[in-house]
């Protein structure tokens, strides 16, 4: 039977109401006495040089409050990458500043160069048309392997566009190259992985108020961290003292990684507040956000895969070009490396790995993680090699994945590209899929396809990934200049209801619901007492998050770990009542009893003697019942899961039509099915959408030809599916207290390269020899496709 | 400026406005009815849909002054006269329609004009008529699945949660 409370249950979740009844306070919902707009001037070049800017008519103009250039913030530090990484000969990374304001050249179309303040949006539009810039304009640098190429740079200081070479794992390079040499078979792979914009449906906004009696900044922003935010505003970008900024992100409408990084518009109305001595607001409009948010993906792969006669993978091989865009935004250089490199070996004995990626600057906007990041770039080299190789070898897909996969009996499993598995069971997933997905319907299906004049095919992928971002002394050794843990604060008030403060921040996750859930189960009181407060600086203690399916692995340790001190602390005081020894108090469904005995006090009675401690043995116990505790992994946690679909193509147009699409997934212990599943469904769009409809695109000029939602193709509810999901082939993550793994990429992971496979055993299926199409897979990419072969 | 008198989810409203203020800068700016988002600048998104006079508009591509006289009805408007949430919000809520929440009030405005002109949609249709509707977080399946129940069909059969 399902439950209905606690862990394991899906209550609905306490956050819709307010949504659904639009109530929900988004950054720009609020509305401050005295607010003012600020509007950006912004580059329509890709590259070029500044050679001067005049803002005397706008600072003249009805309204304009302040206006602000690169000059203004010379003197303040760049916003910082997050990550070093060093290339192959030892060299560290070029990491050229990134500025609040570009100063001296433009970088990418829709780079800032001036700020205006008004009064109205309207004035401060008006006005930031007015200011004046010479540019002198200078060729676009898009190509990333063209970028490696001349003496025409992005950042001339650094006079290179390669950001870092960096191989992994080195010392394997040799022995890889020498088993690819003598493999029995080697199959060889080129592909793109497209360049994604993340369109979270709230742009970014950010609105400062500054003090000046106690020198005192409060940020509202649009932030999956805002201690994060706070931190990196901080100490690399403003120097405003940390005591004295208090970042809040309040309700956040969708992230996928885009509202991770500080971004300069939120320096330049902290700085605009200050100055003008009102609050200042910014909202981004639809346009900015598709030219200035942080981008995804943007590799160019070649991956080759040696096997011996019987289809047993001997090694992989990869080299990737990896476009970071114009700057380096604060997780860019971590992603192509650490959460895509390490991921190089799969859910396979493979022994041999070796990934090289070249980090390229280009006159665009900066690329980082969104959703995924870097595993989807893994997985779906990995996954679109064995496929061909399959069809190669003339073996069946699944089979060959079988052959591979690492077996139950295997774990902890130390992967040939460098992690610790913990924890799986890749058969189990796929037998799982097999059987959900009703495989062996497939002939049935396809004839009934091919009569209608369709082509059916069918495509499998298995993948896992690396998430719960992670082990402070892990991703220091690999270049984090930041901690990667979460902390909790449990707050058990007098009277017996609880507020939870956590550093992680729910922008669709559903924290609010699923923390209590297992605050309440350990507790054995109503979820309805627990409240989780999230998202302000100044309630909540130091947390690095939401993001890399880390919440709940991460943040809800914590959250255990925490509400383990309470119960630890509350069974004291239950033992001063109850005049017994403290080890004899045992803690069930909310009440605290003594061993063997009918003694006992409710959880409530405790809760009121910790604030009333009229009689406490002070020395042994202190008042309040509070406390706070931060959790560090030891260990990535290791989804993973047996995707498949069928597609149908139309052989006249091209148009792919996903039909029916079924993930299996290992996320450990589940504490909410419903939201884990809701998870899924979310990524599986993003991921449908990156196989079949989205993409960035450049022109050579840099100007970004997909800026808008007429132009970029956001997956609708027409373009998916009804899914089959399922996680019942869960194996419990080995290292963190609840046993559970992250859900909150794996959909965006699993099912690109399902949708690939699938496309092309569809066109297989007709007799063309097609091998590759690189994603979208458009209609005209598919006809084109087949009209080639 | 220009007067512009409307009823507002049962309330009758005037202001002054300017000629080109949007209904949904109206809506935000003006009243505080900040349930009703902006999520584009080229009407692709349907964040800003309410109802006009009890048909389904977007409120980015509509002036405030075109609504003289008409009756608006935002997502604020859309409960139970007791708070309770009606239908459609429920059928959202129990079927975990939603996530980050920015699209929503819009999908429940949409979703609500579907069901009045069609009460007994297919998958397909209601997955057409969202054309308009764009939702990030969810990939549809829940949306669809809670517009198909709030129409008073069986949804057991559709997978999972």
């Amino acid at each position: 039977m399902p439950k209905d409370t606690g862990i394991g249950a899906s209550p609905l979740r306490r956050e819709d109401v307010r949504f659904l009844k639009g109530a929900g306070e988004y950054t720009d919902d609020i509305k401050t006495y005295g607010e003012t707009v600020a509007v950006f001037a912004r580059s329509t070049v890709a590259n070029g040089i500044i050679k001067s800017i005049d803002t005397s008519v706008a600072e003249g103009m009805p309204g304009v409050l302040a206006v602000f250039t690169g000059a203004d913030f010379v003197e303040v530090g760049g916003n910082p990458a997050g990550w070093l990484i060093n290339s192959r000969d030892g060299e560290p990374m070029k990491e050229p500043k990134r500025p609040v304001l570009a100063h001296g050249k433009v970088r990418h179309v829709g780079d800032a160069y001036a700020a205006v303040i008004a009064e109205t949006d309207r004035q401060a539009r008006d006005a930031a048309e007015a200011i004046e810039i010479d540019i002198e304009e200078l060729p676009a640098i898009i190509d990333v392997k063209e970028a490696l190429k001349g003496d025409n740079f992005v950042h001339d200081e650094i006079g290179t566009n390669q950001c870092f070479d960096w191989g992994w794992i080195e010392d394997n390079r040799a022995a890889t190259d020498e088993a690819i040499k003598n493999a029995h078979h080697v199959t060889t792979l080129e592909l793109v992985n497209n360049r994604l914009i993340p369109n979270a449906m709230e742009p970014r906004c950010s609105m400062a108020s500054y003090k000046a009696s106690g020198d005192e900044y409060v940020l509202h922003t649009t932030s999956q961290n805002p201690h994060l935010t706070r931190l990196l505003i901080s100490a690399f970008v403003m120097g405003i003292p940390e005591n004295k900024l208090t970042v809040i992100a309040p309700d956040v409408g969708g992230g996928f990684g885009s509202k991770i990084y500080h971004y300069g518009e939120e320096a330049l109305v902290l700085a605009a507040a200050k100055r003008v001595g009102r609050p200042v607001k910014w909202t981004s409009d639809r346009t900015e956000a598709f030219l200035t948010d942080a981008h995804g993906r943007d590799h160019v792969t070649k991956i080759e895969l040696a096997t011996d006669a019987e289809g047993n993978f001997q090694a992989f091989r990869t080299e990737t070009y990896a476009n970071v865009g114009a700057y380096l935004s604060n997780f860019a250089t971590a992603t192509p490396t650490f959460l895509h490199g390490t991921l190089m070996a799969g859910n396979y004995t493979v022994p041999l790995v070796y990934v090289n990626v070249k980090a390229v600057f280009t006159n665009t906007a900066p690329v980082d993680a969104y959703r995924g990041a870097g595993r989807p770039e893994a997985s779906y080299s990995l996954e679109r090699v064995i496929d061909k190789c399959a069809r190669e070898l003339g073996m069946d897909p699944i089979a060959l994945r079988r052959k591979n996969f690492i077996k139950p009996e295997q774990y902890p499993f130390a992967s040939a590209a460098g992690l610790e598995y913990d924890s799986g069971n890749y058969d189990a997933l796929m037998d799982k899929m097999e059987e959900v997905a009703d495989v062996k319907g497939f002939a049935a299906r396809r004839a009934q396809s091919e009569a209608n004049g369709m082509l059916r095919g069918f495509g499998v992928n298995a993948y896992v990934e690396a998430c719960g971002i992670a082990p402070s002394n892990l991703v220091g050794v690999l270049g984090s200049r930041v901690g990667l843990y979460d902390a909790a604060t449990v707050r058990v008030n007098a009277t017996g209801n609880l507020s939870v403060m956590v550093g992680a921040h729910s922008h669709g996750q559903g924290h609010e619901t699923v923390f209590p859930q297992v605050v309440a189960e350990m507790l054995g009181i109503d979820a309805a007492s627990i409240d989780i407060v999230h998202g302000d600086t100044s309630k909540i203690p130091f947390g690095m998050g939401t993001y890399g399916s880390r919440s709940l692995a991460v943040c809800g340790s914590a959250v255990v770990r925490a509400t383990e001190k309470i119960i630890n602390k509350a069974k004291k005081i239950a033992a001063h009542m109850l005049e017994a020894a403290e080890g004899d108090i045992e803690l069930k469904d909310g009440q605290f009893s003594v061993a063997g005995t009918d003694k006992s006090v409710s959880f409530g009675e405790v809760a009121l003697k910790a604030y009333i401690p009229h009689d406490f043995p002070l020395e042994d116990i202190e008042p309040g019942l509070e406390e706070t505790a931060f959790y560090d992994p030891a260990n990535f946690t290791f989804p993973s899961g047996a995707y498949c679909c069928e597609v149908e193509v139309d052989p006249d147009t091209g148009k792919v039509r996903v039909d029916r699409f079924a993930a299996v997934d290992d996320f450990g212990n589940v504490i909410n099915p419903m939201v884990v599943t809701g998870q899924v469904h979310g990524g599986l769009g993003q991921g449908i959408g990156q196989a079949l409809l989205e993409a960035a695109r450049y022109n050579s000029d840099g100007q970004l030809e997909s800026a808008s939602y007429m132009d970029y193709a956001m997956p609708r509810a027409d373009d998916l599916p009804f899914y089959t999901v399922d996680h019942s082939q869960g194996t419990p993550c080995t290292h963190n207290p609840l046993g559970v793994k992250g859900c909150g990429e794996a959909g965006a992971i699993g099912s690109p390269p399902t949708i690939v496979n699938a496309v092309i055993d569809a066109l297989q299926s007709s007799g063309k020899n097609v091998t590759h199409i690189d994603m979208p897979l458009t209609p005209h990419r598919v006809w084109s496709a087949m009209k080639n072969a | 400026m220009t007067k512009v008198t409307m009823t507002i989810n049962g309330k009758s409203v005037s202001r002054d406005v300017e000629g080109q203020t949007l209904l949904v800068s109206f809506l935000r700016d003006d009243l505080h009815l900040t349930g009703t988002h902006v999520g584009c600048d080229t009407s692709q998104c349907g964040a800003c849909t309410v109802h006009v006079d009890g048909k389904s508009v977007k409120s980015c591509t509509m002036f405030a002054v075109e609504a003289e006289g008409a009756e608006v009805k935002t997502i604020e408007g859309m409960a139970n006269a007791d708070g309770s949430l009606n239908v459609m919000q429920q059928a959202f809520q129990d079927h975990h329609g939603l996530q980050c929440g920015y699209c929503t009030p819009g999908m429940v405005m949409s979703a609500t004009a579907l069901l009045k002109d069609n009460p007994k949609p297919t998958e397909a249709e209601v997955r057409k008529h969202l054309e308009g509707n764009i939702c990030r977080c969810t990939g549809y399946h829940n949306i669809v699945k809670a517009i198909l129940a709030a129409s008073g069909q069986d949804v057991s059969a559709i997978a999972a949660e």
